[in-house]
């Protein structure tokens, strides 16, 4: 069956049709779209879908199950896979049961991220084998074949989309949800699950003794492809290669081209395509893995072959690739007239006002951080998170953003570093569960004096809505208790913890002040449902409007930064974007601001 | 030597429908046999900014159209299509809304949001042909001001190597039961615009 597919849905396709009976995952961009479209079949199909905690969870979870035998799969972002690396470096000693892919999406420019972290290197840090896709169909395809090559091979695999694979739409061939294995179950064998010295130490020879074979039986696969049209070629993986592909096809110039797309790499099919060319450009996303190869290849079969690349400066080392950037890097190898880039219009740069991702109208957390500028001063110091809040920026409420959860350590490092001043840890009730509790823990145990926020949406908003252990359901759809964020902090020594709905802006700012006062760890949820989420559940509240005959055109709601708020040069007026939340009227000094009955 | 049929670079704001165009135009592809490749913009930057799609129709390689690329710059908001003119070929044409969403750095006075005709005019520059369409307007006419991405589908459709029946089929195929109607009128008003 043919069907018109993000990258994202190719692949849950695809472990569909693998018959996997366990997927996990946390959300992240450009990954989250794989569970987001199985959690809602999950229940139909008889398997088991969860949005996990955070990664090393979703990966345990993931390997528990195909210990079972079960074949599973768990996907991630990049930086994600930092988190569950310690799980997933083992893993390779101990090996799977049932087929075990972890899909980890990679995202070159940053386009939602905090680095351009090459995933390919972690396949080859744990030795496992990685599959690097160069579109939907692939994906999808690779997924399959990850699937067999993991119980061939005992090893778990890497599928590693990146954001252009993940985020794509391709016409797609894929089959129906293929057959689940029945009669699973875990079979005791302390050799192979117990990661003990005396059982790691063989492991890793056996590790080491399987690569070869990996190697081999991907060396074949028509994701490693060479043309041979004359002593001039390219050598491009993943996604690089449909460009490279593309680029010479426009083209009038006979070239030689490797496409590769299976790591470990295929010594030979490479070896042999360096024979029979002088000069090759190399040209991959993110870091030079394949270029490093090559230099190595060409040492042992063709020590002569000029090799271009990331190194020689031809292909950029930083950002994402196009048709463009790689047809030009092509078209200087070879002699041809590169393609000038068409620069933006002069007046796309003067006259363009800049459009940033901002706050929705109504976000809770834009109260939020006006309460806690109110109450802690600009001059206080605010650790932030990874969330939709990070956008708040402008606010003056992020000082800094390193990772998840890293609001509070690095929060109570600041205060334990020397820093007097107020510190107000921001992040959201996501992040809070994903990798703030042991954060949280460690400073009331040490005794940090600062004051923690979590900004509680309920969801996770940044990633499309996902929900977790706050939010009352699961991904399947299963309703389960929301657990109390304040019970949890309490629990885990915050001498005070109070709540607060950052729409009544007047409680919000005491309790922020409150806060500040404790000698000790003090915690501020601040809960207000995303607005999107509340929208879509049919929420209206009425909407608001400004008296023109009030308005003293202070700017003091403008700078708020609502986008539902305009000002016309003289006085301020609320656009149609308005959701209701009231707190421009709250902050309004003449009392201009009312609301629309 | 061309390397797809038809690309179609698509711009507006997170919001505004940009996904939907391309789901449908790829779904009227599939149904006639042509293959068809699109990326779109999730994530953060969804978040009321500036968003790309790319669509490209009888095409076998990526969904990447490169700067210079573009056959058709269809976009839903003015300045977004001065912010992505760059992506059309010289023989590119631009469909062009012309009722502007303004971003956060106007409404609260950091930047201010030019003319429609100053964004117009360097556009004309660049493009062979920019046809500058009141979709909202339409759309409105049609029944609801959200049909606006449909207005722009429809103003599209010409420059697109799929029958016109195709697309329809692919749209009352996409959208929700209940806006069909509304949906199919503001794909003519659209239409019959740049005729």
């Amino acid at each position: 069956m043919r069907e018109y597919l993000l990258g994202n849905v190719a692949i849950a396709k695809g472990i569909l049709e693998a018959g996997a009976g366990v997927v996990s995952g946390y959300p992240g961009t450009p990954s989250s779209e794989i569970v987001d479209y199985l959690a809602p079949l999950a229940k139909e199909l008889g398997i088991h879908v969860e949005w996990s905690v955070n990664e090393k969870v979703a990966m345990e979870v993931a390997i528990g199950a195909s210990w079972t035998g079960a074949r599973s799969a768990v996907t991630m972002k990049h930086v994600g896979l930092n988190v569950a690396a310690d799980p997933f470096m083992t893993l390779a000693y101990l090996g799977v049961g049932g087929g075990f892919v972890a899909c980890v999406a990679d995202d070159p420019y940053c386009h939602s991220s905090q680095n351009e972290q090459d995933s390919r290197r972690y396949a080859q840090f744990a030795r496992v084998p990685c599959l690097d896709p160069a579109d939907p169909q692939e994906a999808r395809d690779m997924t399959l074949r990850a699937f067999d090559l993991s119980e061939e091979f005992g090893v778990p695999v890497m599928l590693r989309p990146t954001t252009r694979v993940s985020h794509a739409r391709a016409d797609v061939e894929v089959g129906p949800p293929g057959e689940r294995r029945a009669e699973l179950s875990f079979d005791k064998d302390p050799a192979r699950r117990v990661a003990l010295p005396a059982h790691a130490r063989p492991l890793h020879v056996e590790l080491l003794d399987k690569q070869p074979g990996i190697e081999a039986a991907l060396a074949g696969e028509a994701w490693n492809r060479a043309q041979m049209r004359s002593e001039v070629g390219v050598i491009a993986s993943g996604i690089a290669g449909l460009y490279a592909e593309e680029a010479i096809a426009g083209m009038e110039a006979d070239l030689s081209l490797l496409r590769i797309g299976t790591y470990p790499l295929p010594r030979k099919v490479v070896g042999d395509f360096l024979e029979k060319v002088d000069r090759v450009l190399v040209v991959e996303e993110m870091d030079p893995v394949v270029e490093e190869f090559v230099e190595m290849v060409a040492k042992e079969r063709n020590p002569d072959v000029q090799i271009l690349g990331k190194r020689s400066g031809d292909v950029p080392s930083v950002g994402e690739l196009n048709p463009l950037t790689i047809g030009n890097a092509i078209a200087g190898m070879v002699g041809l007239r590169r393609r000038e880039a068409p620069a933006l219009a002069p007046e796309a740069l003067s006259i363009l006002p800049p459009r940033p991702p901002a706050l929705c109208p109504g976000c809770g957390h834009r109260a939020a951080y006006h309460a806690m500028i109110k109450a802690f001063g600009k001059d206080a110091i605010f650790p932030n998170d990874i969330g939709c809040y990070t956008m708040g920026v402008g606010m003056g409420t992020v000082d800094t953003c390193l990772c998840m959860g890293a609001s509070i350590t690095v929060g109570a490092g600041i205060r334990f570093g020397g820093e007097e001043r107020p510190i107000c840890a921001v992040l959201g009730d996501s992040t809070f569960l994903h990798a703030g509790l042991p954060g949280l823990l460690n400073a009331a145990y040490n005794g940090a004096r600062m004051t923690v926020a979590i900004l509680d949406n309920s969801i996770t908003a940044m990633t499309g809505h996902q929900p977790h252990p706050g939010s009352g359901a699961t991904a399947a759809g299963d309703p389960s208790p929301p657990l109390s964020l304040e019970e949890i902090c309490r629990s885990l020594g915050a001498g005070f913890v109070e709540t607060a709905d950052p729409y009544d802006l007047e409680a919000t700012i005491s309790t922020f002040e409150r806060a500040r006062d404790h000698p000790g760890l003090s915690v501020v949820v601040a809960r207000r449902p995303c607005v999107i989420s509340a929208i879509r559940a049919g929420v209206r509240r009425p909407r608001l409007a400004v008296d023109s005959e009030k308005c003293g055109g202070c700017q003091v709601c403008v700078r708020f930064g609502c986008p539902a708020i305009e000002f016309d040069g003289k006085v301020a007026r609320i656009n149609a974007l308005c959701t209701g939340c009231g707190v421009c009227a709250a902050i309004c000094p003449a009392g201009a601001v009312e609301v629309v009955r | 030597m061309r390397t797809s049929e038809c690309d179609v670079v698509v711009v507006g704001v997170g919001g505004q429908g940009v996904i939907l165009i391309s789901e449908i135009i790829g779904r009227a592809a599939l149904r006639e046999g042509l293959s068809v490749r699109g990326v779109e913009t999730h994530g953060m930057a969804q978040r009321g900014g500036s968003v790309i799609n790319h669509i490209r129709v009888g095409c076998r390689y990526s969904a990447m159209i490169s700067p210079g690329g573009a056959d058709v710059l269809l976009a839903m908001e003015p300045a977004e299509a001065l912010r992505y003119a760059h992506y059309l070929s010289p023989e590119g044409v631009a469909l062009v809304n012309t009722r502007p969403v303004l971003p956060v750095t106007v409404t609260t006075g950091e930047a201010s949001y030019p003319a429609v005709e100053e964004i117009l005019a360097p556009l004309r520059r660049v493009a062979s042909r920019v046809r500058a369409i009141d979709a909202t307007a339409l759309a409105a006419e049609a029944g609801s001001p959200q049909a606006t991405n449909v207005v722009m589908l429809g103003a599209l459709a010409r420059h697109l190597p799929m029958e016109e029946a195709t697309l329809l089929e692919a749209l009352t195929e996409t959208v929700p039961a209940k806006y069909i109607e509304i949906n199919r009128k503001a794909f003519e008003l659209g239409k019959i615009e740049v005729e």
